[in-house]
């Protein structure tokens, strides 16, 4: 093997002063065969392989989605709890803010006063009382009883409705169900107990799930409604723990069943191991405050001076080019040897 | 309107052999400008420089194939429509081969990335080889979440009950609703994978074009002295230069 040493044209005229973590001295070696085509195609069959093995072997998971007639069916104490924060205003949804709806001071600040989640507004309007409870209410046929109830409550003054409503927050705590009906302490509830109760039936029929997506239109692909109905309750929160997919559990990037999940998102998980993220109400926004930085220094790698020269001054890559420095520094017989010659 | 050209000698093929005046045509130029940055033998070359003996540049093909079969997979599946592999046997065979076929490309492309770092592959006017290889990865993070979301089982459920409040603190909630299995879905198969294919062969391209990335300068070798932030010759990339076989 021989290296050329003599500077090309196109170098003369740029005479720039060698960086070796940024510039490359001219291949003047030798070449070897290589069949690119062959190559692929070899890998295209690996792959294939072990794609085909692993399917076999470990097929992929795919537990039933947990829909509102599940949830009141299992739980419908679970239920009736979380329904009455979304008629009242309490639940996580209701006091959400941006997208969902303009809670004061519900949103998350990346630092000090700056708030990307309130600065594009309300996208996605959800009155938890309207949607989740009065409206869905108003669809059932043939209960006069009902409609009686929700014009008593529609019609009362607020802090009429308050007292109903936190009337029932309190007994709904000590609430059994038994013979398909709930069963709740003596209590002024008003309306609402029979609200509540006929939006437990409605959800343990299934006739919920239907009234939260089709409410707009026949063909609903958008549930976004249902899931945060679904999330305010503890029920689908105790399945996700139950299956190690908290936050916390470093669940982001788990999957249900011993699937290896999204790996690739073990560094975005990580910060919510860790102290200050554990504890911080604006964790997300910081989060990705963070992972939106890193990601662009990652991309941003070869044109910062020090990080740059962390591969020579590691040296991994006298590993991977061995077999070019045993011939160069041993035999010398090959690769460039000299002072580099400039590209071009 | 047109001027009459005349009729000039055909080619081989049959067609008119193209006239000086045409070299003008915006399609002449692109062309030329095609064939000049990616000559065939630099895009299908049958030689290499010898300096590629390594394991480690297997992964850049193996993440090239994996996507092939994640695309391949994901177009069965589409075939079928989006619940097909909850009801059916044959359905979840397919379903399988696209999440491991999509677990394997990041392996493989995880691999690849830092394989690459630690040879500082953006020397040489490699940067942007180097940027839209970060890309791709964040695109395909984005393309595989999508897919997650997509799924209509209980990870969807968990998963964008527990990112939807990441997504909405950025502010992108307002447009990019995870909770919306239509719009999810529409990300997954069509705009996300676009997006990612032409990053990877814009990606590819740039890999031909400027060749692999050459060893820094062995320990025996002079303190080098002027080199330019340049290309390899065309010799390095395209096998026109043989040189000696190993």
């Amino acid at each position: 093997m021989s290296v050329s040493t003599q500077p090309t044209e196109a170098a003369r005229h740029r005479r720039r002063r060698f960086k070796v973590d940024r510039d490359v001295e001219e291949w003047h070696g030798s070449y070897v065969r290589y069949d690119i085509v062959k190559e692929f195609t070899l890998a295209l069959i690996v792959v294939l392989l072990l794609t085909v093995v692993a399917s076999i072997l470990f097929s992929s998971p795919d537990d039933h989605p947990v829909t509102l007639k599940s949830w009141a069916t299992a739980n419908p104490v679970d239920f009736a709890q979380t329904a009455i924060t979304e008629l009242d205003g309490t639940s996580g949804t209701a006091g959400y803010g941006p997208p969902y709806n303009s809670t004061p001071g519900a949103s998350q600040d990346i630092v000090g006063p700056i708030s990307l989640e309130s600065a594009f507004g309300v996208h996605h309007p959800i009155n938890t009382m309207k949607d989740y409870v009065i409206d869905p209410l108003k669809t059932l046929p043939n209960a006069p009883a009902v409609h009686a109830a929700l014009t008593s409550y529609t019609s009362a003054s607020p802090s009429l409705q308050q007292k109903w409503t936190g009337a029932y927050e309190k007994g709904v705590a000590k609430a059994s169900f038994s013979n398909g009906s709930l069963g709740l302490p003596a209590g002024d509830y008003g309306p609402v107990a029979p609200m509540i109760a006929s939006l437990t039936s409605m959800a343990r029929s299934g006739a919920l799930d239907g009234a939260l997506v089709s409410s707009s239109q026949f063909y609903g692909t958008d549930y976004t409604k249902p899931l945060l109905f679904i999330a305010d309750g503890t029920y689908m929160a105790n399945l996700g723990a139950a299956l190690h997919l908290q936050g916390g559990q470093w669940g982001m990037m788990n999957e249900t069943g011993s699937y290896p999940g999204q790996a690739w998102l073990w560094l975005y998980t990580m910060w919510y191991q860790v102290s200050p993220f554990t504890t911080s109400s604006n964790a997300d926004a910081q989060i990705w405050g963070i992972m939106m930085i890193l990601t662009l220094l990652l991309a941003l790698v070869p044109f910062i001076p020090g990080v740059r020269s962390i591969p020579r001054k590691i040296g991994l890559y006298r590993l991977i080019w061995r077999q070019h420095y045993r011939s160069v520094e041993v035999g010398g017989a090959g690769g460039s040897t000299g002072p580099p010659a400039p590209a071009s | 309107m047109s001027a009459d050209v005349g009729t000039p000698a055909p080619l081989a093929t049959g067609a008119p052999a193209p006239l000086p005046e045409d070299a003008g045509q915006w399609t002449a130029r692109i062309r030329r400008r095609a064939v000049g940055a990616f000559p065939p033998e630099r895009l299908l070359p049958d030689r290499q420089p010898a300096y590629v003996a390594s394991w480690i540049y297997v992964f850049g093909v193996l993440t090239l194939t994996s996507l092939a079969v994640v695309a391949l997979s994901g177009a069965v599946l589409a075939l079928e429509g989006p619940s097909w592999w909850h009801q059916s046997r044959v359905g979840l065979f397919v379903n399988s081969t696209h999440l491991w076929s999509v677990e394997l490309f990041f392996f493989f492309m995880v691999v690849h990335l830092w394989g690459k770092f630690f040879m500082a592959a953006w020397r040489g006017r490699r940067r942007a080889t180097w940027i839209t290889g970060v890309v791709s990865f964040i695109v395909s993070v984005g393309t595989a979440f999508t897919g997650y979301l997509s799924q209509q089982n209980f990870d969807s459920q968990w998963i964008g009950t527990q990112a939807k409040d990441g997504i909405n603190a950025t502010g992108a909630g307002a447009f990019f609703n995870v909770l919306n299995f239509g719009q999810m879905l529409m990300w997954h198969i069509l705009l996300l994978p676009l997006v990612l294919g032409l990053i990877v062969v814009v990606h590819v391209l740039l890999v031909r074009k400027r060749g692999v990335v050459p060893p820094f300068p062995a320990k025996t070798a002079a303190a080098p002295a002027l080199a330019g932030d340049v290309a390899p010759a065309p010799a390095a990339t395209g096998g026109e230069k043989i040189g000696e076989q190993q």
